[in-house]
């Protein structure tokens, strides 16, 4: 903190009679150097942290990134019996998910944020937005138990539905009767992402600076048009951050895909397809996986997911650090 | 009131009511799953399903008991280690100021938050599992304590950016050094912020599951050995909820009941802690 910098030389200044303490003896005290060099490195510990997990990931991949090299992501066979390992499918398996829980998500997560901002009451905003904010909150395994034993049954009926009168078109020409699959995996992970962006946004639509929705409205707009001419083209960089940030946490999503994706090794057809994620994959396969090589590329399978994720964190850090400065915590 | 307007007037209105059906999904769907689990959950509880242990599939009766005591050893474990780290590591940086260095540390912290779980349980595994040659609680926690430290850190240092300055100061022209002044007067006045967010990272902890399929395992007798693999609560939700028993499931909802009991609990009461310092 700005304050604590400059004690010492305040201190030495205002008392100009007392003999100065240099500004390379920062600390006069013991105990005060003993604590700085703990919590340093307590925080290098941080780092050292971060760099273990990278070291570590491509050091328990190294034997299939030796194997396959840059192949493994393009190939399209998983066959643990002729030892051939690629993960194209689940890359694009699990793209195709979490950007349909997207198109799901984002109109329902961004209205939900400019209703709760502009259209409720102060007072009832808490009431309504902390319900949603639980939803955020509630574990991955309970979102899959619901969709597997709630969920699940209802989809395999529309499946069953829209093949039989749409069968013709092509995301809806594949085996219906699983329930799991593409469809059931992409809901589950709008459900599980709609508070998340839900709250970002709020808190974004929140940083508008209200004299200028004011002046729209002043000017004889209505509320709709103050928010779609100002408040969405002030916030739209923010807004853009929360939904690659939900896109982020779509990805990596693990037990709820697991459990109602379908986990078969394909390419993706159509919506109904039981298609891994790359997380499934390796949640579901880990145990299974005998030998060094099959273990060391699904370890190289959740060295890409890493690197994918942390691609995309990256840029919703970014987004939304600009619009807010800095001054928005992000957890959920 | 020409046409115009009043088409301006409806666009208003149809924006509206969409918006409000957004609103109605999201709340839909917490009710839905709320709702569900507690119909299916609920009935199962009793004094046995949370004090006994686990009987081979086909008995009737049995608990889970091995793995509430399980989730508990492991996610205190992985607390004793996260908490100084992330305490201590938010002080550095809020308290030190350095050039680059805490900001660095800050942002790295935040993208950790983005790395998914199922990744931390292979670090976990490549850390901990292979080196020490089988599964174990302990690794359980290493996974743990990863997805709680940068949790802790942001909470921690938000915690510790609101206390003001003048307390520091009026500490420190006291005389008194500068670690007891953060030990005695800046830690305890953001106590409550700090307790809030250690709260934070337990609870999502105690939800995860897939950072324990390749560390603690899960195991179906008793065990508090931290070398041994040890049964998790969430772990356990999976395997049941995708056993081929219908006593399996029953058990599964009553699991997951108390799990979500635990962590919308804890969400609700830290809530109620946060109140004081919140703008809304």
């Amino acid at each position: 903190m700005a304050g604590d910098e400059v004690t010492l030389e305040t201190l030495n200044r205002a008392l100009p009679g007392v003999k100065p303490v240099s500004a390379r003896r920062q600390f006069v005290n013991l105990g005060d150097r003993l604590f700085y060099i703990v919590a340093k490195s307590l925080a290098l510990l941080v780092i050292v942290l971060a760099l273990l997990l990278v070291a570590d990931l491509c050091r328990g991949a190294s034997e299939a990134i030796r194997q396959f090299g840059l192949k493994f992501l393009v190939g399209t066979t998983w066959d643990p019996v002729t030892h051939q390992f690629s993960t194209l499918p689940t890359v694009i398996g699990t793209l195709v998910k979490g950007f349909i829980a997207l198109l799901l998500a984002v109109p329902v997560s961004i209205g939900s944020a400019i209703f709760l901002t502009f259209y409720t009451p102060r007072w009832l905003r808490p009431v309504i937005s902390y319900p949603i904010e639980l939803l955020a909150g509630i574990p991955s395994i309970i979102f899959g138990m619901w969709a597997l034993f709630a969920m699940v049954p209802v989809i395999r009926v529309i499946q069953i539905w829209l093949k039989a009168h749409f069968g013709w078109f092509f995301l809806f020409d594949g085996p219906a009767v699983y329930g799991v699959g593409v469809l059931s995996g992409s809901i589950i992970l709008f459900i599980m992402i709609t508070p998340i962006i839900t709250a970002i946004s709020k808190e974004i639509l929140l940083t508008v600076p209200r004299a200028q929705i004011e002046g729209m409205l002043a000017l004889g707009s209505t509320q709709w048009e103050a928010i779609w001419k100002v408040a969405l083209p002030f916030s739209r960089i923010g807004l853009f951050g929360a939904v690659i940030l939900g896109l982020g946490r779509a990805v990596g999503e693990t037990m709820a895909v697991t459990m109602v994706g379908g986990n078969s090794f394909a390419m993706i057809h159509s919506l109904f397809d039981p298609v891994h994620s790359m997380a499934s994959q390796i949640a579901s396969e880990f145990s299974e996986a005998t030998y060094s090589l099959y273990v060391s590329s699904l370890i190289y399978a959740g060295l890409v997911l890493f690197g994918i994720t942390i691609l995309i964190s990256l840029m919703a850090q970014f987004l939304i650090w600009r619009i807010s400065k800095g001054k928005l915590a992000l957890l959920d | 009131m020409n046409r115009h307007f009043r088409f301006r007037k409806f666009v208003e209105w149809a924006n509206w009511v969409g918006m409000l059906c957004c609103m109605s999904v999201s709340i839909f769907f917490l009710v839905a799953i709320l709702g569900y689990v507690l119909v299916h959950g609920a009935s199962y509880i009793d004094w046995e399903f949370l004090t006994a242990m686990p009987v081979p599939a086909g008995e009737t009766g049995g608990g889970i008991a091995n793995a509430l005591v399980g989730s508990f050893l492991v996610v205190m474990v992985a607390s004793l280690m996260a908490l100084p780290i992330g305490i201590g590591a938010a002080i550095f940086i809020n308290e030190f100021p350095s050039h680059g260095f805490g900001r660095t540390v800050r942002f790295l912290a935040e993208v950790l938050t983005g790395v998914p779980s199922i990744v931390v349980g292979l670090f976990a595994y490549a850390l901990v599992v292979v080196p020490s040659g089988g599964f174990s609680a302990f690794s359980g926690s290493v996974a743990y304590a990863f997805i709680m430290v940068p949790i802790i850190l942001i909470t921690a240092q938000e915690a510790l950016r609101l206390v003001p300055d003048s307390l520091r100061e009026a500490s420190l022209a006291l005389g008194i050094p500068k670690w007891r002044t953060i030990m005695g007067v800046v830690l305890p006045v953001s106590s409550r912020a700090l307790i809030t967010g250690a709260v934070l990272a337990i609870s999502r902890a105690l939800g995860e599951a897939a950072p324990m399929l390749f560390t603690a395992f899960g195991n179906s007798f008793w065990n508090v050995n931290l070398t041994k693999p040890i049964a998790t609560v969430p772990l356990l939700i999976y395997t049941y909820a995708t056993g081929p028993y219908d006593d399996w499931h029953q058990k599964a909802w009553a699991a997951s009941f108390v799990l979500l009991v635990v962590v919308l609990l804890t969400s609700v009461l830290t809530r109620a802690f946060l109140r004081g310092n919140s703008d809304e």
